[in-house]
């Protein structure tokens, strides 16, 4: 077998490519996308050698199972899970050799949601104004993965990066947000940003890709209506007519008009990225710097 | 201009009308390809440019704020011709808010030149000003679950065309074969803010 790709054999619940997305298209209305916990995707993108921004695969909660045509070294990473080649435990957070016909399956989530999955060589689908990856708002870039999809893999660097195990962070217990608050604070009332920065929130399971939900008190606003449609960026804390905040993700629209309250630093978000159904979220006030 | 911080490094700039959003939005990019403003994201929205991925926003935010409105571009550049079938299912509806025969739509719309003020809701949607403000719609009361791609439709003082068969609630006036997006096509978007459009009218339901 000479091509270099991989078959999927079970795409878990949702299992999309993602690479560093697509940003810099927001004026045409198109998300930015890529990875939600980007560290992660990089170290096991460093670990099988690959750039940073070469494609992976971004499980949800259960995993998936991919046959390689080919000896391929690959890493998982992210949320921790068990790892086999053809049944036999292989380590997680490592470079692993899987030979060409064998079974790497990336098991269920123990803790945290997304697991990455970097395959040497990189995933080489077909890119979309230059990214790779998957859109779930908008549609653009490959469809998530099926079974029987069938993955087409670049060559890889040689040698690879000799790294053989890498620290990562644990899925956090608790989620704390550093929100700086704006643009749209003033359409709240005073006591909807104390609401905000004193509660518990806990994350909603109708989070997904464009934002991670919150199921806690609904803010109040000081004015009624929407505004006209503006700009939006990652990490927006926008309140929808229900009160409950959601904090806007890789794939979140690219202008709305619900207000924004805060905005969330971007060092916070891989582990909102990480945080299941039900985990406990503070929000805590900081500077914009 | 009311410049307002949006987390770490952006910037949201808001002035008193969508032609100012127009005209600074214009400006920002200008300055952009120049080399003068690095941006990753310029976008505009109705009455707003929002700026992100920012190396300085604090420097630029006291720079903008000091600084008056620029004046609108002047309408260079060559105008997209967009061939319309007015026969929508909310044609009577809008000739109904406007006040006139059902025919007319199609003459007013046709006989207006618009511009993309700003982009959103999906990739290469365009919200297109150029109507008088007497021809504004509300949208509709129970938005449709599927629009068909090439819609021609109208809420509040924006006309838009659907790139691909959507949820919806705008008003439905006619339908188009133009292709709005192909991510192979260079570029991908027929409509990006500032563009100058034009409806021609085909077929049966063409001018009179």
């Amino acid at each position: 077998m000479t091509h270099r790709a991989l078959t999927v054999v079970r795409a878990g619940a949702l299992t999309t490519v993602q690479d560093l997305g697509r940003p810099g298209h927001a004026h045409l209305g198109v998300p930015r996308s890529g990875a939600l916990d980007a560290p992660a995707a990089a170290l096991v993108n460093r670990l099988v050698g690959n750039p940073p921004g070469s494609a992976v695969l971004e499980t949800t909660l259960t995993g998936c199972a991919l046959r390689a045509w080919c000896a391929v070294t690959v890493a998982v990473g992210g949320a921790p899970c068990p790892v086999t080649v053809d049944g036999r435990p292989a380590p997680w957070g490592a470079a692993v050799g899987v030979p060409a016909g064998a079974l790497l399956d990336v098991g269920a989530a123990d803790s945290g949601v997304r697991s990455y999955v970097a395959v040497s060589g990189g995933v080489l689908v077909e890119p979309v104004l230059g990214s790779r990856s998957t859109d779930l708002l908008s549609g653009l870039g490959p469809p998530p993965l099926a079974d029987g999809t069938v993955l087409p893999l670049g060559r890889p660097r040689v040698p690879h990066a000799r790294v053989d195990v890498a620290p990562q962070p644990a899925p956090p217990a608790e989620l704390v947000l550093r929100v700086a608050p704006g643009p749209r604070a003033d359409w709240f009332t005073p006591a909807a940003m104390r609401a905000l920065t004193s509660s518990v929130y806990r994350v909603s399971s109708a989070s997904n890709r464009i934002g991670l939900r919150m199921d806690g008190p609904a803010l109040e606003r000081a004015r009624p209506g929407e505004l006209p449609s503006e700009g939006t960026v990652l990490g927006a804390v926008q309140v929808p007519t229900d009160g409950r905040p959601v904090v806007f993700l890789a794939d979140h629209p690219t202008t709305g008009g619900y207000p924004v309250i805060g905005v969330v630093r971007t060092a916070d978000l891989p582990a909102a990225a990480q945080a299941v159904p039900g985990t406990p979220v503070r929000f805590v006030t900081a500077g914009g710097r | 201009m009311n410049v307002l911080r949006v987390g770490a490094d952006a910037l949201l700039v808001e002035v008193s009308s969508g032609e100012e959003a127009e005209a600074l939005h214009a400006e920002l990019s200008r300055r952009r390809a120049q080399g003068t403003l690095a941006a990753r994201e310029i976008v505009p929205g109705a009455r707003t440019v929002l700026l992100d991925g920012l190396a300085d926003p604090v420097r630029l935010s006291s720079e903008l704020a000091a600084a008056e409105v620029p004046p609108a571009p002047p309408r260079a550049g060559h105008v997209v011709e967009i061939p319309v079938r007015y026969d929508g299912p909310d044609l009577a509806d809008v000739a109904g808010h406007w006040g006139v025969a059902e025919s007319e739509v199609a003459h007013i719309h046709a006989g207006t030149e618009f511009r993309v003020a700003f982009c959103g809701f999906a990739p290469g949607f365009g919200y297109l000003t150029g109507l008088p403000a007497r021809y504004d719609v509300p949208r509709r009361d129970t938005p449709r679950t599927a629009v068909p791609a090439g819609s021609v439709a109208l809420a509040g003082p924006y006309t838009g065309v659907y790139p691909r068969s959507s949820p919806g609630g705008w008003q439905l006036i006619g339908g188009t074969d133009a292709v709005l997006w192909d991510h192979t096509r260079v570029p991908a978007a027929l409509l990006s803010p500032g563009t100058r459009v034009r409806f021609v009218p085909v077929g049966r339901q063409g001018l009179p």
